[in-house]
């Protein structure tokens, strides 16, 4: 329908004032697709009617994403990209900037509480199955943002210039140099020099700044249309679709998500204010964990921290690359077989089994051939890609875990208690008993993952129900 | 409904090859950015050598200095000392700094000790795994991570351990022994660090 032959917008919520408000609307309208957006995404996106508690991590999320944003504009009026004067910058934010502490520390904490919204509405995924078909590409665009956020703390953590941001960003980048052939070169294009300096701290800042979130939010943007697009799963894992009001086509066990969930998601950000405040001016170091002490010292190139770790959100991956150890090459090589032979076993297919055996056998050249230390961060990285593949890992017959059997269960609950033991263990120092149990944990860690195709067939789920239960 | 009707092949072809061109040259554009982000002229001038005064370093003690933004230690070694780096040989992974030897290793330090003088050694502090800066723990004994210590270097990023000649030890996360840099002693009590003595 051309803009101008829209029909005029009435509206009854503005009193006295509806045919002035209503005019300037159809004014709007019939030049911009106001009404069709609000519509569509808000007063008659038809959302699942049982949301639970996990289900206000997205809106949280977002929320945060607009906090960082607004304090982020907000520091970078009075923060230098430059290493002579970086440290001293943020210190005067915090002393002598009026509210500047208070803007610093929100950023600070908000990064931090970011990446808990984002783990728990990963997590809700995890429970009900969100990333299984026809919702794969929401899942994947979801995992972009991820990969975003991760990169926007790493170049974010260099800014304050103090030891643990100097440092960090040295193993960081030098993780890009274990890269075989390429990697050395690679980490200097990075840096813009042979070791972290000026040239470094000035990029990151405008990665932070505007490359970085530009993509983010062009990512959290296509996320929404995804959504949008297949509809919202929900806790029990059935399609509202499939029953649907025979007259208005609406489905039954929908509710329009304004003012239904816009109203439940106001009061989450209401309770989630209470906490973050609560932290921010309470604990915004939160004993170490979102501010680290060590980061409270200039940069100094030539002295490492007594103890380095990464910040918590880092901690899982940090633990796997540390758990690969010479000792722990059989552990691999012994995966890889099994791998092979179980894949071989299940699948029919004589193309897929040769390519197969062929991976394996570059793989295990590759175990021999390529130092420890690789291999490490080859393992660090799939342990965050490998959620990329979730959609096509998961075989089970239904999609919440509310239907499924005790193997999921099980094995879902190894999986937390590995990615928290790995998390504590990457916020220590390494000792040879805490590196055994880093190894135990990332082979489970593995395991999880790479067995699923098989556990989550094997599983006995129970049959779902025609429509949900609205528990 | 046939797409291929009414198409005019010429003028299709046309817009194939001006595609091509358009793509190139977008791909093109993309090489200046990404030179860019190579090191500076400026950043690759300040590779110059360094002097270190080390005339005042006692036997067993340790001093850094900084060469291209990293540091540089000197240490020097006590005859004790050098016992040690002897029967360290069966614990490191790389006794006879035989891997990656021209990156690591200059010719003139490829010996049990990784020296010119023995009891001068000078290594970049910095690890060869990530690039942490390890922490001089000299003095044998029992550490915290291992019981039977014999003096060396402790990186606490990641655990790799490294003996008195900045050898790595077996089965941590370093790959390589401490690189030692290009140098060479101008007189008693003064190194060069970033140049080497030609024909020496």
């Amino acid at each position: 329908m051309a803009a101008a032959e829209k029909q005029p917008v009435t509206i009854t919520w503005a009193g006295p004032l509806n045919g002035a408000m209503g005019g300037l609307l159809t004014w709007i309208d019939q030049r911009f697709p106001l009404m069709d957006l609000w519509y569509s995404h808000l007063a008659k996106y038809h959302a699942p009617k049982n949301f639970n508690f996990w289900y206000y991590f997205g809106s949280l999320a977002l929320f945060v994403l607009v906090l960082q944003i607004v304090t982020g504009i907000f520091l970078t009026m009075n923060y230098k990209p430059d290493a002579a004067q970086a440290f001293a910058s943020v210190e005067y934010i915090m002393r002598e900037v009026p509210w500047g502490w208070w803007i610093r520390y929100m950023h600070s904490t908000g990064a931090s509480f970011f990446f808990i919204c984002v783990y728990l509405h990963m997590f809700r995924g995890l429970l009900y199955g969100s990333y299984r078909k026809p919702r794969e590409l929401l899942w994947i665009v979801g995992m972009l943002i991820f990969l975003c956020l991760m990169a926007e703390a790493f170049f974010g953590y260099l800014l304050p210039w103090g030891q643990m941001s100097y440092w960090g960003a040295q193993v960081i980048v030098n993780l890009f140099g274990a890269i075989p052939f390429i990697g050395p070169d690679l980490a200097i294009w990075i840096r813009g020099d042979y070791v972290v300096s000026d040239a470094t701290l000035n990029r990151f800042f405008a990665f932070h700044v505007i490359a970085v979130p530009l993509v983010l939010l062009a990512l959290v943007g296509a996320h929404l249309l995804a959504l949008h697009e297949v509809g919202s799963n929900n806790p029990d894992g059935v399609e509202i679709k499939n029953a649907k009001d025979p007259k208005t086509g609406i489905p039954l066990d929908s509710v329009p998500f304004h003012p239904y969930y816009t109203v439940k998601d106001t009061f989450g950000v209401a309770v989630f204010l209470i906490i973050f405040s609560i932290v921010v001016f309470f604990a915004p170091e939160m004993g170490g964990y979102f501010l680290e002490a060590n980061n409270f010292i200039a940069a100094d190139p030539l002295k490492t921290p007594l103890h380095i770790a990464p910040v918590w959100y880092f901690t899982p991956y940090y633990s796997i690359l540390r758990a690969i150890t010479e000792n722990f090459m059989w552990v691999l090589a012994a995966g890889v077989i099994a791998m092979a032979i179980l894949i071989v076993w299940s699948v029919k297919n004589l193309r897929v089994r040769f390519a197969i055996g062929v991976l394996a056998l570059l793989l295990l050249w590759g175990c021999y051939y390529f130092e420890p230390k690789v291999w490490g961060v080859v393992l660090m990285g799939v342990s965050v890609m490998i959620f990329f593949f979730l959609p096509w890992l998961d075989r089970s017959p239904v999609k919440s875990i509310r239907y499924k059997g005790p193997i999921t269960r099980i094995a879902l609950a190894l999986f937390l208690i590995a990615f928290f033991v790995l998390g504590y263990l990457g916020t220590q120092a390494v000792t040879s008993g805490r590196t055994l149990a880093a190894q135990i944990g990332t082979a489970v860690y593995f395991l999880f993952f790479f067995l699923m195709p098989w556990w989550s067939k094997m599983d006995k789920c129970k049959p779902e129900p025609r429509r949900v239960t609205g528990k | 409904m046939n797409d291929d009707a009414g198409v005019n092949r010429g003028r299709r072809t046309l817009v194939i090859a001006s595609a091509c061109a358009g793509g190139a040259a977008a791909v093109a554009t993309a090489v200046p950015f990404a030179a860019s982000m190579l090191p500076s002229d400026r950043a690759k001038a300040m590779g110059a050598p360094v002097e270190a005064d080390i005339s005042q370093l006692a036997p067993g003690e340790m001093a850094t200095f900084e060469w291209r933004g990293q540091p540089v230690w000197v240490l020097h070694r006590t005859p004790e000392m050098l016992e040690g780096v002897k029967s360290d040989d069966g614990k490191v992974a790389d006794p006879k700094s035989e891997r990656k030897k021209d990156e690591l290793t200059p010719e003139y330090a490829r010996n049990e000790y990784r020296s010119i003088e023995p009891k001068y050694l000078v290594v970049v502090g910095i690890c060869t795994h990530l690039g942490c800066s390890p922490q001089a723990r000299l003095k044998a004994g029992p550490e915290a991570f291992a019981s039977d210590w014999a003096g060396g270097f402790y990186c606490p990023c990641h655990g790799s351990l490294f003996d008195l000649a900045g050898r790595v030890y077996k089965n941590k996360p370093a790959p390589d022994n401490l690189r030692v840099p290009p140098h060479t002693f101008l007189s008693e009590g003064k190194i060069l660090i970033g140049e080497d003595k030609k024909g020496a």
